[in-house]
């Protein structure tokens, strides 16, 4: 169904870009979404990052997005018609528009095109991405805290060095707090699918997990959290408002700086290929407000926590840590390299599950 | 891993609270079929109840009142598929897409202002001593008011179908209209009162939801239940308690496979989470197999056309 609603929405936009076309020389900014910019949690995060761009710079940019674009040749089809119809810059929001983008980049060497997520780059083509992990510490620490059955439950998307990188983070942050502390991890094998992630959440209370984490896109769990009488925690967006008592915190995603500044870059005519990655010091990553329900003292330590990741005195993945299979990563005091976290594809030891292929 | 740590009880339980939204689209898209119409409209449909039964409950404060919305409001959505194919001969096919894409993007514009309202919760049966009782407590007499409706719903269908004479009309249109029609039956009546309760009972799949289910409105939610409601009635082989069946297996291994997961069985989370989709996929092989069988259980008049006329 994505397919055909793309489909026509990307014609839609070609006819409403080539109107455009002729009323001046705005800049032109396209935007492709996974999920509805009504998901309350990653498209729509990036959806403000959008709207920073409208209030930036007002009637001199002009944006357009189209959503719920599947990751498939579908996405090929909708950058090519906004390519066509005279985008100057298309921000692709999702993993794995990766090769299709830079498939549409080699045909239309003129237009900028920004990757999230993604480590593939051309003269034309950026990536950025946001070191989330650094929140899955603060919030692992929370958990590792919080615990009373000394489980948590981690509902994940697909097995990408992403997802993995904050499984790997979070599981670190609550071990080193608690070192009774177990994770069971569901893969649900969609981004954004609100009645599987209930169900998920559901599992794994059934299973004894009192905390929640996610890395999917819906507020869901949190309901389903809030519902239970549980701890959870918002995934890219402030979910408090769904469970104003079970969100402990949560890890947001704030766009909007950076894509300014790429817009601004296009602009002025310095653009140029980067890769960005950027994490709580530089705002890119937030942290909610804490809870009330977390005593004082896990307030206190998790602050600290975030400070410190802030201001580059700690690092979310230093040694010593060995990987599942008991072989050593990082030595005592070693810090992971920006290379091995990208391509992350193992769990660190004490992950009873195994990674999916 | 440890099998133990999933309990039966608490996963039937949790299966009939999947299986029920795509239970009750494809219960009412079973009538709609029956009576010889192929509507495709499922998902848009079962999406704008999800919103309708939504904003009904939210603004009355009354779950009861949000189910009769969300019904109220996949009707309303089926009156424009009855106006195109019945009256204005659309092509059943392209109205039914159609109306998927209409659904997803009224539910949408309607449903803007209600992210993030905490619908409020609906009762459960609580009989004292029954509802209590180890095992068959929880699975049989604690459930929300709806998984009971739902099940009624079916037997409802069954008889209709099977023992009025109502019934009887309604698969004889679906079989043959224009014999039908020369009896004197009203096909396009008929047509029109199973394309509205088909409608009302997508809304209702999608109420629930938006209200039990996941209890919140995202826009989008349903992502494919309608689609898979309407492999259900094929996979049930136009049969009731089939399509029971049906909905409560593909919900059923949903669940078993994130339980699974959680307890950490190593089989391959990927796979795990294919198996409902290929457990539909080889029933409807094997269904279809049987060439025979599976055009005598297809009503012979599904998606043609009627007019008096011809």
């Amino acid at each position: 169904m994505n397919l055909i609603k793309s489909l026509l929405a990307g014609a839609a936009l070609a006819v409403g870009l080539a109107g455009a076309a002729t009323a001046g020389e705005k800049t032109k900014v396209g935007f492709i979404y996974i999920g509805p910019t009504g998901d309350f949690g990653w498209t729509y995060q990036h959806d403000q990052g959008r709207k920073a761009i409208e209030a930036a710079f007002g009637d001199k940019v002009e944006t357009k997005f189209v959503e719920g674009v599947p990751e498939s040749a579908d996405s090929e089809r909708v950058m090519t018609q906004m390519a066509l119809s005279g985008t100057d810059i298309i921000f692709a929001t999702s993993f794995n528009y990766m090769d299709h983008v830079l498939n549409v980049a080699k045909k239309f060497p003129n237009v900028k095109f920004e990757h999230a997520t993604g480590y593939k780059r051309a003269d034309n083509v950026s990536t950025y991405s946001a070191r989330f992990y650094e929140g899955r510490t603060v919030i692992g620490h929370i958990a590792g805290k919080m615990t009373k059955t000394n489980t948590i439950g981690y509902i994940a998307s697909y097995p990408i060095p992403e997802v993995v990188r904050g499984i790997n983070a979070s599981y670190l942050a609550a071990k080193a707090v608690n070192p009774d502390v177990k994770m069971k991890i569901v893969w649900v094998y969609t981004w954004f699918d609100p009645g599987k992630e209930a169900d998920a959440a559901n599992a794994l209370i059934e299973q004894g997990a009192d905390v929640i984490m996610q890395h999917t896109d819906s507020p869901a769990a949190m309901t389903i959290a809030e519902e239970k009488g549980i701890m959870a925690f918002g995934q890219a967006s402030n979910m408090s408002q769904f469970g104003p008592n079970a969100q402990m915190t949560a890890i947001i995603d704030n766009w909007g700086p950076y894509y300014v500044e790429r817009v601004k870059a296009v602009m002025d005519g310095t653009w140029s290929s980067t890769d960005t990655w950027n994490g709580i010091g530089k705002g890119m990553v937030g942290i909610a407000p804490f809870s009330d329900k977390i005593p004082a003292d896990v307030q206190a330590s998790a602050g600290a926590i975030r400070d410190a990741l802030a201001a580059g005195t700690m690092h979310s993945f230093t040694g010593p840590i060995n990987k599942q299979d008991g072989s050593v990563w990082l030595k005592d005091g070693e810090v992971a390299d920006d290379g091995t976290l990208a391509g992350m594809n193992f769990y660190v030891e004490g992950i009873e599950a195994e990674l999916p292929k | 891993m440890d099998f133990s740590a999933i309990s039966p009880v608490s996963l039937i339980v949790s299966l009939m609270i999947a299986s029920t939204p795509i239970l009750l689209a494809a219960i009412g898209e079973l009538v709609v079929e029956k009576s010889g119409v192929l509507n495709l409209g499922v998902e848009g449909m079962m999406i704008f109840g999800a919103i309708s039964g939504f904003i009904a409950a939210v603004t009355s404060g009354s779950p009861l009142i949000g189910f009769i919305g969300g019904a109220a409001g996949g009707a309303l959505l089926s009156v424009l598929f009855i106006i195109l194919t019945q009256y204005l001969m659309a092509n059943q096919v392209a109205s039914g897409l159609g109306l998927t894409m209409m659904g997803l993007g009224l539910s949408a514009l309607l449903g803007y202002s209600y992210a993030g309202i905490k619908p409020p919760a609906s009762a459960h049966l609580d009989i004292a001593g029954l509802s209590d009782l180890p095992v068959v407590g929880p699975i049989l007499f604690s459930h929300d008011i709806m998984i009971y409706f739902s099940i009624a719903l079916v037997a409802g269908v069954w008889y209709f179908l099977n023992r009025t004479k109502a019934g009887l009309i309604l698969r004889a249109v679906g079989e043959n209209h224009d014999a039908a029609h020369a009896l004197g039956y009203k096909v396009i009546r008929v047509r029109l009162l199973a394309i509205l309760f088909g409608g009302a009972c997508a809304g209702l799949g999608g109420a629930y939801l938006s209200l039990i289910r996941v209890p919140q409105w995202t826009e989008g939610m349903t992502t494919g239940a309608g689609w898979i409601a309407l492999a259900i009635v094929v996979f049930g082989s136009w049969k009731p308690w089939r399509v029971l069946i049906g909905a409560y297996l593909f919900g059923g291994v949903t669940i078993l496979q994130l339980n699974l997961q959680a307890v950490g069985v190593n089989i391959g989370a990927a796979y795990l989470s294919m198996t409902p989709y290929i457990i539909t996929i080889i029933v409807l092989v094997v269904m279809s197999a049987d060439k025979k069988r599976a055009s005598i259980n297809a009503p012979a008049m599904l998606g043609r056309l009627f007019h008096a006329s011809k």
